[in-house]
């Protein structure tokens, strides 16, 4: 059968290279050609459902969720989060403020949005990797500005630096054992140095992300149990004091820069 | 969800270049879940692409290709405004299919 | 001794407390406080972010709470590279760490360099997604180069390729086998975990690993093939 199509050789644009790969800027050039055809973009739009949809037994929607700018508002919030929250006293990232609504607004249970928060192998997403997805691209471009200036906002700081350097487990791993030193990598993953600022804006700006290599997106809190999944420890709890912690110092030490969420990554 | 396709279509010298992005599991079905069994097979077997009833571009597809499959592929005689339609059917029979115009 | 379970805002009350004292020693330049005071801080510290750890994590499968303890290894160096003070706590805890290696129960130290191989690739185990009844992996090139033809190395460790130009001398099977069971009895903070004291590879496993390094017909001391000329 005569073909009547090429598949063409994607032209490559201005590839802009990460100063820390050591691919060579392979990946960059990925997602240059890639461009907005990141599959996110389907997922963003179930999140925005979600967020409109009435569930749970009081059957209403998230609308009038609070994530830091007021009831509803969600356009920038996600840059300016973690952050405190006076109507529960505690610092709080998108997933511990999204449970919260959930439970207040929509009555849900607790545990049952914590049984399973997170997609598994064969799942195409999950509710909560959905409304991260589309309250994150509602923040795109603006600089990530997480709270500084509440003494609880500070002390989340010094946890999440504290666990950063917490080394336990059978292998002593610590997110420092992997994450502490410039130019290294561990098979052929480069790992950013994240207490250096530079490091920490590329990573701390690009979660969510649609992962490449699972088919689906990951939040900031997945990413941080998956670490310590690796690290040989327990089960990290969604949007707990530590989750929290650990994503407040990222954001702390990448503060300023744009958010560029959801990225794209292996 | 399933059966969705966002695509576009962009002319430039004469060549339509048309981008189409899936919504699928494209699962192999050699795959387990956490509890051991395995996971059915569900992927695209077939990607027609057509330009005002006429088809321009045919793929037949295996488990090989990646979940949320991206597909580029180019034709010449299109003009700006012009329908341009994705489909594909999977091997459960399922089908998906998105629309645009060339631009 | 552990102190009870400390607030994050008696935290800051406690930085406060030990800043306190700190200028007060600083007044005094023979005054001891400036040390105690940082080291109350310091346990102070450590003790909220095992709580906070605690109360933030899940049993999972082989993954308990239990792991979250620290010890003496691992609380002495949870903290920067630049920060490692205290030369002389080091240098106890290094001698520590080095009496309580054990070498091979038989002596033998060299195994099967092809098991080694697999042992060097494997990098599951002891994780809660691990099957516990599966051997670990030593997951050796997540940081090591080893053989010259794999390209799927990592850069946090030193290369090991050709380490078996060394020889095997008593003293060289025993520094490198020491370093595997316990790097921090040479190293002390180093990055690599304590296959043999943690209990995450097997003596035969050991064994294997070193014939990986130290046999020279193993892959990794054979060298690249000359490049053919076009």
């Amino acid at each position: 059968m005569k073909r009547l199509w090429t598949v063409p050789a994607l032209a490559l644009c201005s590839i802009a290279l990460s100063a820390f790969a050591q691919d060579g800027g392979v990946f960059d050039q990925y997602r240059e050609m890639l461009g907005d055809d990141s599959p996110a973009i389907f997922v963003i739009d179930e999140g925005e459902e979600y967020w409109y949809a009435p569930a749970g037994p009081n059957d209403v929607s998230l609308e009038a969720c609070d994530l830091g700018l007021g009831a509803g508002v969600v356009e920038g919030a996600y840059a300016q989060m973690p952050r405190f929250f006076d109507d529960t006293g505690r610092v709080m990232d998108v997933e511990a403020r999204l449970l919260h609504c959930m439970v207040t607004l929509q009555g849900r249970d607790a545990a049952e949005v914590h049984a399973k928060p997170y997609s598994g192998r064969g799942d195409m997403g999950t509710e909560m990797e959905a409304l991260v997805a589309w309250i994150a691209d509602q923040s795109m471009g603006s600089p990530l500005t997480p709270g500084q200036t509440h003494s609880e906002e500070q002390a989340a700081f010094t946890l999440g630096e504290q666990i950063f350097y917490y080394r336990a487990g059978p292998h002593d791993f610590s997110c420092a054992t992997c994450h502490e030193q410039a130019g290294v990598r561990i098979r052929l993953q480069d790992l950013a140095e994240l207490p250096n600022p530079e490091a920490a804006r590329d990573i701390a700006t690009t979660w969510p992300a649609y992962r490449l290599s699972q088919g689906v997106v990951r939040t900031f809190g997945w990413r941080m149990r998956d670490c310590l999944r690796q690290q040989r420890l327990p089960e990290l709890i969604m949007g707990s004091e530590a989750s929290v912690a650990l994503q407040h110092y990222l954001s702390v030490k990448a503060s300023g820069a744009p958010m560029n969420a959801p990225g794209l990554k292996r | 969800m399933a059966g969705r396709i966002r695509v576009r279509a962009q002319l430039s010298d004469g060549v339509t270049e048309v981008k189409a992005l899936m919504r699928h599991p494209m699962e192999t079905g050699l795959r387990k879940d956490a509890d051991g069994n395995a996971i059915p097979a569900n992927f695209i077997t077939e990607v027609t692409a057509t330009h005002n009833d006429r088809v321009v571009m045919q793929a037949f597809w295996g488990a090989s290709v990646s979940q949320n499959p991206f597909l580029a592929c180019r034709f010449t005689g299109g003009a700006v405004g012009d329908d341009v339609t994705v489909n594909w059917v999977d091997n459960l029979g399922e089908t998906g299919t998105g629309t645009t115009k060339i631009r | 001794m552990r102190m009870k379970s400390i607030s994050l805002r008696s935290l800051s009350l406690m930085g406060v407390v030990s800043a306190f004292f700190v200028l007060a020693a600083c007044a005094d330049s023979s005054s001891p406080e400036k040390g105690a005071a940082s080291e109350i801080a310091d346990v102070a510290l450590a003790n909220s972010v095992y709580d906070a750890l605690m109360a933030s994590t899940n049993d999972k499968g082989q993954a308990t709470k239990a792991r979250l303890r620290q010890d003496e290894v691992q609380e002495f160096c949870s903290k920067p590279r630049s920060d490692y003070g205290d030369a002389e706590r080091a240098n106890a805890i290094r001698e520590a760490r080095m009496a309580l290696v054990q070498m091979p129960a038989d002596g033998e130290f060299i195994g099967d360099w092809a098991r080694g191989a697999e042992v060097a690739n494997n990098g599951r185990g002891l994780q809660y997604s691990d099957d516990p009844a599966a051997p670990n992996g030593g997951n050796c090139y997540a940081c090591h180069q080893m053989d010259p033809r794999e390209v799927a190395y990592g850069t946090i460790g030193p290369s090991l390729t050709n380490y078996g130009a060394r020889g095997q001398s008593e003293v060289m099977l025993q520094y490198t086998w020491t370093k595997m069971w316990d790097t921090h009895a040479y190293n002390l903070c180093s990055h690599m975990p304590r296959f043999g004291a943690q209990g995450i590879l097997t003596e035969q496993q050991l064994k294997d690993v070193m014939a990986y390094l130290l046999d020279p017909a193993s892959p990794v001391n054979q060298p690249l093939e000359a490049q053919q000329e076009n």
